[in-house]
């Protein structure tokens, strides 16, 4: 599986910090990641490992006391962390789009679905009925029923799996490249989540967008993504494709969220797996490797910053057991 | 409920109404005659029962003074009363929701601080000190608006001008209130989710600020407006008082002075049933411009 040569986008050495009241939070270190064109990538992790940080920093719409501390985010060549808000916004809904997590939440709740979508044409020098148009067909390709009449209606009104097929069809209306799309079926049930990941996964293919897709859903990951990216405490700890990660972890809390996850137990168990420690505590994050309090592996060397290391093509650890696949191990995936 | 408080608050007023309405020199004959007249000769149930279902036929009997229906007397300075409540609505509208918003927005700026102070300052304030205060400066000092009156019947401009001292009088302590809701509940709605979707859509701040946050942030203001038109109506006595206008509130303190029985509690009810409907009305409102309300309907 080669990688494609073009990036849409491409994060390096991000640093995010919030000022809080008990001292300054280091939110995101030297996050780096790549999103080809027309690929799936997926961020993995627990709640609180910077996931949703890492969206606000790519949007520009950090919280106030948020700053990004050196970095670089390329979105087609141009660096968003160095453009105005002006730029950002223009940017904003045409090219980057965002599905958030809570369907319930995402919609305004005194204006109309079609007034909405209309609000989100704005730019366009279409007229009124034209953009109307425009929303209903796009509707009509998430699945709303009676679409033409659903205009009128407004978010109370739709169940929540409807609402998220609103939102996302609001998100894809002006067929960006790029869109993010922040744990979208968390608060979905089973059912739902499928229908909606296969709805994502048709879009994307109809548009031919790229997509950055947040969960914390293995299975979700697995089943919709190209490539993974698995993020613990604001860092970036392994990436690569999806089979790579997921077959070959190199870095412990890959290997270790991986047993954990309830899918792939092979036995009954009373009480699921769970890793040891917690996360730590980001206003103090120690130098070295971000892991080590909770590693079973940890030495005295984990007390400097591990280097990321390619343990095969486009696959990263960031970790210092991390091996070259060729010396690591004999037995290649087919 | 309400109209049988009404009747034992009146009732239990000292002062015999007919011996104020016939004067000194009424002799006790006059007296037994108005007393009967009035109904005041029967037992104490009787005259509520009759008050409360002639109340409800709308015959809120006759005033003492001139022996016109009372309906008539109230309604004929209801307008004036009403104009003024409109005009103490208007300015703390128009006042109101803009420093409110302004003030979510610019949190943490001097200006939010200001805002924030004088909006206690002006709640803190009764009614009639600042309507002593407006005559005092506008009318009296600057000379730039009239001072006491409606203005000639028929001039609309004339009754305007009358109309913006008592109007500010009466609606200057509401723009606190409504400036401290309105920032509290625009601060709230900017942190929702729909606003950081509006957002991450690239939708101008101006569209969110207005179309998306306020919209939602000035709901509650109605709900407050409607009850607080209670409050309102009662600086208005205040005002019609200091600014000599015709209404409801002055009719009802001169017959308080007067005895006037029959006056103040047609006046009083008048107003009680006005009270209610300006909150149904408010409630209508919140449901036009909410649809999550509307729909439960």
């Amino acid at each position: 599986m080669s990688l494609p040569t073009v990036n849409l986008l491409t994060i390096r050495d991000l640093n995010v910090r919030f000022a809080t009241e008990r001292g300054e939070l280091h939110a995101l270190r030297d996050v780096g990641l790549d999103i080809g064109k027309e690929r799936i990538v997926g961020i993995v992790g627990e709640s609180g490992c910077g996931k949703s940080t890492l969206i606000n920093a790519i949007l520009g719409l950090l919280a106030n006391n948020g700053r990004i501390d050196g970095g670089r985010i390329l979105f087609n060549g141009r660096d968003l962390t160095r453009l105005d808000p002006k730029s950002m916004q223009a940017l904003r809904g045409i090219e980057i789009a965002t599905v958030f997590q809570d369907p319930m939440g995402a919609l305004n709740p005194v204006i109309s679905v079609g007034r909405q979508m209309r609000n989100i044409q704005y730019r366009s020098s279409l007229r009124n009925k034209e953009k109307d148009a425009r929303s209903v067909a796009m509707l009509q390709r998430v699945r709303i029923p009676d679409a033409k009449q659903a205009l009128h209606r407004f978010p109370h009104e739709f169940s929540g799996g409807m609402k998220q097929r609103i939102a996302i069809a609001m998100a894809l209306m002006m067929e960006p490249a790029l869109l993010i799309a922040d744990e979208p079926t968390t608060a979905l049930d089973a059912t739902l989540e499928v229908a909606t990941i296969d709805l994502l996964k048709d879009l994307q293919a109809g548009i031919g967008c790229s997509v950055l897709f947040i969960s914390h859903h293995l299975g979700v990951i697995a089943e919709l993504c190209d490539e993974v990216v698995v993020m613990y405490a604001g860092e970036v700890v392994e990436r690569g494709s999806t089979s790579q990660v997921f077959n070959h972890p190199n870095h412990p809390y890959t290997a270790r969220l991986l047993e954990c996850d309830p899918a792939r137990q092979a036995k009954r168990t009373r009480l699921l797996p769970t890793i040891p420690g917690e996360i730590p505590d980001l206003r103090h994050r120690p130098p070295g490797c971000i892991f080590a309090s909770r590693c079973a592996d940890h030495r005295s060397a984990c007390q400097a910053p591990p280097p990321e290391i390619e343990v095969d093509n486009g696959h990263f650890a960031r970790c210092i057991h991390a091996r070259h696949h060729d010396e690591n191990s004999r037995s290649r995936r087919p | 409920m309400a109209m049988f408080m009404l009747f034992c608050m009146i009732y239990l007023i000292p002062g015999d109404p007919a011996a104020v309405a016939l004067g000194p020199r009424a002799t006790e004959a006059m007296r037994e005659a108005l007393h009967i007249k009035m109904g005041l000769d029967r037992p104490v149930w009787v005259q509520f029962l009759n008050f409360f279902t002639d109340a409800w036929t709308g015959d809120l009997g006759r005033e003492v003074l001139s022996d016109r229906p009372v309906l008539d007397v109230v309604m004929e300075q209801l307008p004036h009363t009403l104009i003024l409540i409109a005009g103490g609505i208007g300015w703390s509208v128009a006042l109101g929701i803009p420093l409110g918003a302004w003030a979510a927005l610019k949190r943490g700026s001097p200006a939010e601080r200001i805002i924030g102070i004088a909006s206690v300052a002006v709640i803190a304030i009764p009614s009639f000190v600042i309507a002593i205060y407006a005559l005092l400066v506008f009318a009296v000092h600057l000379r730039w608006l009239p001072a006491i009156g409606a203005g000639e019947p028929g001039d609309f401009k004339d009754q305007a001008m009358h109309l913006i001292l008592p109007s500010l009088a009466v609606g200057l302590g509401w723009v606190g209130y409504i400036a401290r809701m309105v920032r509290a509940s625009m601060l709230e709605v900017l942190e929702a989710t729909h606003i950081r979707t509006a957002r991450a859509f690239g939708l101008p701040e101006r569209m969110i600020t207005y179309r998306y946050a306020l919209t939602i942030a000035i709901l509650p203001t109605v709900t407050l407006l409607g009850v607080g038109i209670g409050h309102m109506l009662s600086s208005a006595v205040f005002a019609e008082i200091v600014f000599a206008r015709p209404g409801v509130g002055k009719l009802v303190y001169d017959a308080i002075l007067t005895r006037n029985y029959p006056l103040v509690t047609g006046g009083v009810l008048v107003t009680t049933v006005l009270f209610v409907l300006i909150n149904l009305f408010a409630d209508l409102v919140v449901g036009s411009l909410d649809p999550r309300v509307r729909s439960r309907f």
